[in-house]
């Protein structure tokens, strides 16, 4: 299988009154063909940049600083804006937590479907027509060719998402990027569009990636997981691996911070002590150093790079020390 | 006075719009014990909010009662409210917009003191920075206003704010929904500190099943604006009866592969419920879907303990 996207020490930053800070920093992952990515971290930890930058839509003031987004073998960031357009929709799409934002309150969904399609393809009206019914059937709306006439107020929460999720298909997308896309649905809602996206990746060979905060659902969707922390990927592997076993101290803290109902109800949970670095405020160092169980002073004066371990990559120090302890 | 200091008797709420009347709150009855949580489950438009709302007087119901310290509420205007405002407390789900922007965390957690003319500035002010610590803050967050706090930080004041006039009962509308996971576990175990050391008893409602297994003793799950089943947390974990329950708890996400899960089907099963149905999960019930009885027959509430009970025809029998 080959790269997909493939994204190359991206940095972005911001400024502050300390001048410009990094928000994003020297983020390198890959995203293969078909292959489900999630990515988990807490508020501000850059998820949202880490997609947008995907989209190209990084706008003032955060800025691209340095770094290279290669989809499917061109780097998108060296293209112009009109070329560009090419591949925004029809190569890499988006959908957003808020189904709403997307969607036009005042217009039928068809008729929105068919405008997206027809910005993609040039195609006539009717087969635009047919193709938006085949999307809306694809996506799990029942009696299809009824709700093309539906307005957004006619229609539930979960059953604008896949609405959404049928635009975002219009122009064939090869990546599917779902920035906590089910975060505002019912757990049984939420489960369905899960089961959506997989069956989609499956039947169109989609990759996807899904941003989220809830561990659960990355668990259930995701074939390999990024973590990322303070706008540093700290650990990246398979999913089973890293949810089993984190080598990442941040990661493992992050897991046992969870409240499902596998936790012990008669214990405190182990919450992580401070708060996440603001950007104009890093630590120099590890960016988890000041909160992490296991600093050592060589913690915050070197910044550790992302190493491979056991067919994972860790940014920490002592990662060959802990995973063993583990 | 009972032990049993909220305590709500078929109580119903209806709303009446262009597109007809919604039944909100069709006649539920619960009691919650003192110092203990009832969480409320279920899903969106299920009729949780509007529970608390009546509970807190800040509406009045269509029929049913509803009493809290051992008061008949039912009927109270605001002014007769006001004295029980002190002892029922609510916490919201937005951190920033239940805070005022424009006021310091200071003046926020004083807010209700000075509403109620409590004490003088030096009491006053001990007052403030007592709960400030209880809540796990710092005396420099208190010249803080809102947005120079996280979601977190903000979520702290507002449950500081609340316990000021030292109330009896907190009611938790989504308080910790909007949170991350790691802050999200710091509010909960400071509210369950907050709970052995001061006795308060807690409106738990939440839509993630996880938190509410938790934070309960006691839960009832609410569909349609009915209760569906109700119990204690082991009874409705690890028993449910109804077929809702069961379906709810096999949708949770859980970052554990342990057990694997059976595969639901992703289409929608059914977008419009047949309102007539004596049940109203009937159109998306595994068993009910096909017999006359869920459709036709009237529900009433079956218990098999003391406290597990639930509204179904065929509940899951194991
Ligand atoms: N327009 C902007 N101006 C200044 N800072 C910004 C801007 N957009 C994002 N940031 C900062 O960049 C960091 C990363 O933001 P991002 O939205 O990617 O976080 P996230 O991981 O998606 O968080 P969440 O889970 O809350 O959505 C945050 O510290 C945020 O405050
Ligand atoms: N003021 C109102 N006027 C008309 N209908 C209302 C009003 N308040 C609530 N409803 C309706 O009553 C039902 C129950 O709403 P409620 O807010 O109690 O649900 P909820 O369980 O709190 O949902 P959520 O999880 O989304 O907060 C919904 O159908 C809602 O649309
Ligand atoms: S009453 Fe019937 S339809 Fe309703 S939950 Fe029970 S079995 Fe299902
Ligand atoms: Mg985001
Ligand atoms: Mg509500």
């Amino acid at each position: 299988m080959s790269n997909l996207i493939d994204v190359r020490n991206l940095t972005l930053t911001v400024p502050s009154t300390k001048g410009r800070v990094p928000v994003v920093q020297d983020l390198s992952f890959t995203i293969k063909q078909g292959e489900k990515l999630g990515l988990v971290g807490e508020s501000g930890s850059g998820k949202s940049l880490t997609a947008f930058s995907l989209m190209r839509l990084i706008k003032d003031p955060v800025r691209i600083e340095s770094g290279e987004i290669y989809i499917n073998g061109v780097d998108v960031l060296k293209l112009s804006a009109e070329q560009f357009r090419k591949y925004r929709g029809s190569e890499i799409a988006m959908i957003y937590q808020d189904p709403m934002s997307a969607l036009n309150p005042i217009m039928k969904i068809g008729d929105q479907i068919v405008e997206s399609i027809q910005l993609h393809n040039k195609i006539s009206k009717a087969d635009a027509r047919r193709f938006a019914i085949e999307l809306l059937a694809s996506v799990g709306i029942p009696e299809p060719e009824e709700r093309i006439n539906s307005y957004p107020f006619e229609m539930s929460g979960g059953m604008l998402q896949r609405v959404v999720i049928a635009i975002a298909l219009s122009g064939e997308p090869k990546v599917l990027i779902a920035d906590e896309a089910t975060t505002a649905l019912d757990v049984t809602t939420q489960e369905r569009v899960l089961n959506l996206l997989n069956r989609l990746a499956e039947e169109r060979n989609l990759s996807v990636l899904l941003i989220t905060h809830d561990l659960g659902v990355a668990a259930q969707f995701s074939d390999r997981i990024n973590v990322m922390y303070g706008g540093k990927l700290v650990e990246q592997g398979k999913i089973k691996d890293v949810f089993t076993n984190p080598f990442h101290p941040y990661t493992r803290a992050l897991l046992d911070s969870r409240c499902d109902y596998t936790v012990d109800v008669n214990k405190p949970i182990r919450s992580i002590a401070g708060q996440p670095p603001r950007p104009d405020n890093r630590p120099p160092g590890c960016v988890f150093a000041p909160r992490c169980e296991h600093t050592i002073s060589q913690c915050t004066s070197e910044a550790p790079t992302l190493r491979s371990v056991k067919e994972r990559q860790v940014a920490c120090i002592r990662v060959e020390e802990l995973s063993v302890r583990n | 006075m009972t032990s049993q200091i909220i305590n709500v008797d078929k109580l119903s709420r209806e709303f009446k719009g262009s597109g007809g009347t919604v039944r909100a709150l069709d006649a539920i009855s619960l009691a919650v014990t003192e110092g203990t949580t009832l969480a409320v489950v279920g899903e969106s438009g299920s009729g949780k909010t509007t529970a608390a709302r009546l509970i807190l007087g800040l509406d009045t119901p269509s029929k049913g009662s509803i009493s809290v310290l051992g008061q008949e509420i039912t009927s109270f205007g605001p002014s007769q409210m006001r004295p029980l405002r002190r002892d029922i407390q609510v916490v919201q789900q937005d951190p920033f917009s239940q805070l005022n922007r424009r006021h310091t965390v200071k003046r926020i957690i004083e807010g209700p003191m000075l509403a109620f003319k409590v004490g003088d500035k030096k009491s006053r002010e001990e007052r403030v920075i007592e709960l400030l610590e209880a809540v796990g803050l710092e005396r420099e967050h208190l010249k803080r206003k809102p947005h120079e706090l996280s979601g977190g930080q903000c979520q702290r004041v507002a449950i500081a704010r609340a316990l000021a006039l030292d109330p009896k009962i907190l009611i938790l509308d989504e308080a910790v929904s909007a949170l991350d996971v790691s802050v999200r576990a710091q509010v909960l175990n400071l509210l369950k500190k907050l709970q052995r050391d001061r006795g308060l008893t807690y409106l738990f409602i939440t839509h993630d099943l996880g938190v509410a297994h938790y934070m309960a003793d006691e839960i009832v799950v609410m569909f349609r604006g009915r209760i569906v089943e109700r119990g204690t947390r082991s009874e409705v974990f690890d028993t449910p009866g109804h077929h809702y329950t069961a379906g709810l708890l096999a949708s949770v996400p859980v970052a554990d592969f342990t057990d694997t899960k059976a595969a639901v089907s992703d289409v929608i099963v059914q977008a419009t419920p047949n309102k007539a149905d004596a049940c109203a999960y009937r159109s998306r019930c595994p068993i009910g879907k096909n017999l006359d009885d869920c459709a036709s027959k009237a529900l009433t509430e079956t218990m098999s303990s003391a406290t597990h009970g639930w509204l179904c025809h065929f509940p899951i029998d194991r």
